[in-house]
């Protein structure tokens, strides 16, 4: 099973999970800039953790032979304070780097107007970039939420295939595919959706257009799901390739959009050989990883 | 002239954009923060010397150098090395100085090391003037290769040691440097004039290092044999991998 997890906070994560991840065959993770569950109060802690995504997070990803990539994007929680929605004149800078393949998370927490304004302002820097765009999908009153997305979305002017929406559920889902974008749903252990339910949707709805995450966060959360999913689907009868197409070719192709994705191995990475300090490679230390 | 080895081979693709890149950045030195960003994305990430160095981060890669040729030439375009000892000359340096530390301070991990590999490359040309009258170029790779050195990518450490560091950098600074890598499980061929620099503080600072490991059962990195005057061996050989896995 080769499996890219479009939707992941690794920062949140531990050493542990990278390596089961990459023991089960994720090779590579989209990590969304998103809030941290502490509020944040200023610019610069927005910088700092956007430097982080690009900097410290896809080196630690590296180490494990997996490849990292992040989305950009002030949070609908946090574009509700003033001191936070200042960020917006950092990003479009951001939009430029390596490896950053979307504009996300965007969306609705509590549909404000200040929400409405910081989307659609978003959704301006994600065309300009000639980047696609990650949309979360509310926790609560999510239909209404489904539905005022796909309105910002059609009234932007963006194509509804450059437009993964996430957290998708039962009730939303034929919402989504009708309106042309991506549809993302975020396996939980006991929320948003499960394994089993994401089977039976697939079994309804085809393996076009329909892209399965983990959203492993610093909250309840496991980063297998994917694999989880990966197995649900096998045992349910589809094949191989039906899961192919889920766990690898349709985040592939979605965020390939960007031009931003680098999918090759880790150069100088072993797999099953755990990061070691001073390891010998022709007579001298070369890097498998240290801390300092 | 802007005297950077790329190893990118003449009439690619990635060669064709760095030219015309280098080129935008003499007409509108602006430019330099978009073609920073997408060096990787058009010359590749291959390790320079693949066959010592597989993942680039002991001599770099190829956008590293691609981004230090961007360095150079953005150090020409605004006139550094023309008036040098002279006010316009200082102008030169502190614009470009400005520049560079904007570059490091807003780029990613791969382009803070193409910051730190161009300081290299002006070093080599004899850009940055004698040792121990900083201009404003100076003081800002210092700057520059003291936040490198902080880091724990060893990739940043290991650009931090080039030319630029060798000349540059303290002597506390660099034996600690020095020490970083060995710690980090990186060549020392990653430092340049190791052994001009050397000194027996070092000599001692790696002793201790190397008693350290044995008392912990560990290995004693082959490097550490460079910075001491005994030959040092594994007494009891072990395996790092079963018996460590974290420092």
């Amino acid at each position: 099973m080769r499996i890219l997890d479009p939707h992941i906070h690794m920062t949140s994560r531990t050493t542990d999970d990278y390596e089961a991840l990459y023991a089960a065959g994720v090779r590579a993770v989209v990590e969304p800039a998103f809030w941290l569950g502490q509020p944040r109060t200023s610019v610069g802690s927005f910088t700092d953790y956007f430097d982080s995504l690009l900097g410290w997070e896809r080196f630690r990803a590296a180490q494990f032979g997996v490849r990292h990539h992040a989305t950009i994007a002030l949070n609908p929680k946090e574009a509700n304070d003033p001191r936070c929605r200042e960020v917006l004149a950092e990003i479009p800078r951001y939009l430029l780097k390596d490896g950053v393949v979307a504009v996300g998370e965007v969306g609705y927490d509590s549909m404000t107007p200040e929400e409405d304004e910081v989307f659609a302002a978003q959704l301006g820097m994600a065309e300009e970039a000639g980047l696609p765009v990650l949309v979360h999908t509310p926790h609560r009153d999510k239909l209404a939420g489904t539905r005022r997305t796909l309105d910002v979305v059609r009234e932007s002017g963006l194509a509804p295939e450059r437009v993964l929406v996430d957290h998708l559920n039962e009730t939303n889902v034929a919402l989504v595919r009708d309106a042309g974008a991506w549809a993302g749903f975020s396996i939980y252990p006991d929320t948003k959706m499960d394994e089993h339910r994401m089977v039976a949707l697939l079994q309804e709805y085809g393996t076009e257009r329909m892209i399965v995450n983990s959203a492993a966060d610093w909250g309840r959360s496991d980063p297998l799901k994917t694999v989880r999913t990966g197995e649900a689907m096998l045992a349910a009868g589809f094949s191989e390739d039906d899961v192919d197409q889920v766990l690898w070719r349709n985040p592939v192709a979605f965020y390939e959009q960007s031009g931003n994705l680098v999918l090759d191995p880790v150069p100088g990475f072993s797999a099953g050989e755990p990061p070691t300090p001073g390891v010998e490679f022709e007579g001298s230390s070369v890097l498998r990883g240290a801390r300092a | 002239m802007n005297t950077v080895t790329t190893g990118i081979p003449a009439g690619t693709p990635g060669a064709v954009w760095l030219d015309e890149a280098l080129a935008g950045v003499a007409r509108d030195p602006d430019s330099v923060t978009r073609a920073f960003a997408f060096a990787a994305r058009r010359v590749g990430r291959a390790p320079l010397r693949p066959d010592t160095d597989p993942g680039g981060v002991v001599h770099g890669t190829v956008d590293d150098a691609a981004r230090a040729a961007l360095v150079v030439a953005l150090a020409d375009a605004v006139g550094v090395g023309m008036g040098m000892g002279t006010c316009v000359g200082a102008d030169a340096d502190k614009d470009c100085a400005d520049r560079l530390v904007l570059l490091y301070r807003q780029g990613d991990g791969a382009e803070r090391r193409g910051v730190l590999r161009g300081f290299d490359a002006l070093t080599e040309r004899g850009d940055l003037g004698p040792v121990g009258e900083p201009t404003a170029l100076v003081t800002a790779g210092l700057e520059l290769a003291a936040d490198a050195l902080r880091a724990n990518d060893p990739s940043l450490v290991a650009a931090a040691v080039g030319p630029f560091g060798a000349r540059h950098l303290d002597q506390h600074t660099w034996r600690h440097a020095i020490l970083k890598l060995v710690f980090q499980g990186v060549s020392l061929t990653a430092a340049s004039d190791l052994d001009r620099r050397a000194d027996d503080e070092l000599g001692r600072m790696a002793r201790d290092f190397a008693a350290e490991r044995r008392a912990a059962g560990r290995s004693v990195p082959a490097d550490l044999d460079r910075l001491t005057n005994t030959r040092l061996t594994n007494d009891q050989p072990t395996n790092d991998r079963l018996s460590s896995t974290k420092e």
